[in-house]
């Protein structure tokens, strides 16, 4: 029977493939009494040799996937599999209890979690914990004769179907074999749909039902731009969708002409499109794409990925390649965004009962200024080889801004008295997200040299809606008037005193939200790397002095987000 | 069997990749290896044992090797720590 379910289309294309559940099996189990305990130590040694081996498996194509760094936690992990006061403590407990290894296996682990969880003033060790919950659990599985399904054990065309997929289940997903996921829950901003669009996989989330609906082996149909899953398909869906499949394709083959050509659009009037990146290895799709520069370099992935706080070496590193990858298109560099939803294990922070409103960003980086200044050296160093700009997240004040920017000044004067080689030309810029910010963005051009926006911490403390949160998410309203007003505030600031403005938030990308702010004269667009051809082939349709009319609609008349939407739309179908 | 102590001076104690370290070091010697601190003993080729003394920075711990071994492991164990910075 054909089914389809209804999702929210997180990343373009279409692919047909068989299911494959991304769900935890079902690991109860009773305890039993066992009178056999050398069958039961050598069911237990059995269990723990095929996880070793599927632990290997997943370590190395962690390593090719993710490389060597994260490919470590599966090396720790068959440490603990080797490890002789673990498997050991649990053989022996079968012996004296007389009791079925799952139990014995269950006692020695939560009696080891529990030590680790009560080492509250180690965050590292109360994340070992995880570790051997993750251990326990793949014996547990194979004890129990269940498959415990791992992104790298798959060896066919895929489908992934899961309830959520974090980032690191993304990352690990292998292109050769998984043509698309569905998921549950989750948004069009989530970091596994960011990913998703990088990776260039079709993604649909959000269908709430999919893990219920679906069954392994099954095919499934997904089409990322709509928004739908279709379970198995008639022949004539098949077709369908081969056909909407193949227009796609046509589509970006189409866009692919453009890789060599700068922005301009239709009145011939040139803007910049950048790509926004986590990594240096993101660098390649920068380039591939035809990005005129980066809009947004996401410093914390170099803190996240690592387990204590990266080296100014290893920092100077990170820069040089990105900076030196772009050959003198600008590269504007973000100082640690951390707080928020985004923890450091070697970091602790303080429990908040509001996180998102609480110490992140720019407020620990001038608390603990020993953090910020070895990332403002490593930068500064990097500043010698590319076009280097810095922008400072989460400004609110502009005695924030002033703080940040003499100390700033300070660690560069330390630099170039001992001789190094700084550029003179590093633009100092600001993310604009605090709406406190926004608002006084005319007092903040004077001194900044640049402002770029991010949109979706913009909306979520304008709309004070918290943006993972999905009972809220009908607030996620990136063209109601009220924002748009902070946006064209903030352009307008920029421009009286001859500085620019640039977005780096996913609305950048977005097809009714470019129009509207062509109209408003921003000049930097920043986006995923996969967009950048897609709104370039945009913008080249559309006519800024069209828009400028389009822009102000949008401001003075329209009421609602949907307003809006439709003023767009009649406007590109006109 | 033999015998050495030594005074941590790592900033986070014995832990992630020093502990790791320690313990691969260990394990490369047939002697049995234990590790001492606070009135506990554990196995220093368990790295779940290791992990679980909680060793912080200030501590004194004993290591002792027992078997033919014993003497190349105490010293490969100390040159562990120099390199790892967690013992001078």
């Amino acid at each position: 029977m054909v089914k389809t379910i209804k999702g929210i289309a997180a990343s373009d294309g279409i692919a047909t493939a068989e299911a494959y559940l991304l769900v935890q099996p079902d690991l109860s189990f009773d305890k039993k009494s066992i009178s056999d305990a050398d069958a039961e130590i050598s069911r237990l040694q059995d269990a723990i040799s095929t996880s070793d081996d599927e632990l290997t498996k997943i370590r190395d194509t962690a390593k090719e996937s993710l490389g060597e760094e994260e490919a470590q936690v599966f090396d720790a992990h068959k440490m603990i599999l080797a490890d002789p006061e673990f498997t050991g403590a649990v053989e022996q407990q079968i012996k004296d209890q007389s009791v079925n290894a799952e139990q014995a296996l269950s006692d020695v682990s939560n009696n080891f979690i529990s030590i680790f969880e009560g080492m509250t003033d180690n965050a590292y060790m109360q994340e070992r914990a995880a570790d051997v919950r993750d251990v326990t659990k793949r014996v547990m599985a194979h004890l129990l004769g269940v498959a415990l399904p791992n992104p790298a054990l798959i060896d066919h065309e895929v489908i992934i179907v899961a309830h959520d997929l974090t980032p690191s289940d993304t990352a690990q997903l292998n292109k050769k074999y998984v043509k698309g996921f569905v998921t549950d829950i989750g948004g069009r901003t989530a970091h596994s749909a960011i990913m998703a669009r990088s990776l260039e996989l079709p993604a649909v989330v959000g269908t709430d039902t999919i893990t219920k609906d679906a069954s392994e082996g099954q095919t499934i149909i997904i089409d990322g731009l709509n928004g739908a899953a279709i379970l198995d398909p008639s022949d004539e869906d098949i077709k369908h969708y081969q056909k909407l499949a193949k227009d796609f394709a046509d589509q970006k083959a189409e866009w692919e002409k453009l890789k060599n050509e700068a922005t301009v659009t239709a009145d011939g009037k040139h803007f910049d499109i950048a790509a926004n990146i986590g990594t240096p290895d993101d660098l390649q799709g920068v380039v591939d794409n035809g990005a005129e520069g980066i809009g947004l370099y996401r410093t914390e992935f170099l803190y996240m990925q690592s387990e204590e706080l990266p080296s100014e070496d290893d920092q100077f590193e990170a820069y040089k390649k990105v900076v030196e990858g772009m050959n003198g298109k600008p590269v504007v560099v973000r100082t640690m965004d951390i707080g928020g939803d985004k923890h450091l294990p070697y970091l602790p922070l303080p429990e908040e009962m509001n996180p998102f409103l609480g110490y992140r960003a720019i407020r620990i980086s001038l608390d603990r200024q020993e953090i910020f200044r070895t990332q403002l050296r490593a930068l500064l160093r990097a500043s010698a080889f590319g076009k280097l700009r810095i922008m400072f997240p989460m400004i609110g004040t502009v005695q924030e801004f002033r703080d940040a920017k003499k100390i700033f000044e300070e660690e560069k004067a330390k630099l170039v008295e001992k001789g190094v080689k700084v550029s003179d030309e590093i633009q100092l810029g600001m993310m604009m997200e605090v709406p406190a910010a926004a608002i006084l963005a005319d007092q903040f051009a004077k001194e900044v040299d640049f402002f770029s926006i991010g949109t979706n911490d913009l909306i979520q403390y304008t709309m004070a809606a918290d943006r993972g949160n999905e009972h809220v998410s009908y607030l996620y309203q990136p063209y109601n008037p009220s924002i748009l007003r902070l946006v064209k505030h903030v352009i307008e600031s920029a421009h009286k005193e001859g500085k620019w403005a640039g977005m780096c938030g996913e609305a950048a990308g977005d097809n009714i939200m470019v129009p509207l702010l062509l109209g408003m004269g921003l000049d930097e667009y920043s986006m995923s790397a996969t967009s950048v051809l897609r709104v370039r082939s945009l913008m080249k349709k559309l006519s800024t002095a069209d828009l400028k009319e389009l822009a102000e609609r949008a401001v003075t008349e329209s009421v609602t987000n949907e307003d809006n939407k439709k003023l767009v739309e009649s406007y590109i179908n006109k | 069997m033999e015998k050495k102590e030594f005074h941590i001076i790592a900033e986070t104690g014995i832990h992630a990749r020093p502990a790791t370290m320690l313990v691969q070091t260990a394990s490369k010697f047939s002697s049995d290896i234990n590790i001492d601190f606070n009135g506990k003993s554990v196995n220093l080729k368990s790295i779940m044992g290791v992990m679980s003394l909680g060793v912080g920075q200030g501590s004194d711990v004993t290591i002792s090797a027992d078997g033919d071994d014993a003497a190349d492991a105490v010293a490969a164990i100390a040159e562990t720590m120099t390199k790892e910075g967690l013992a001078e």
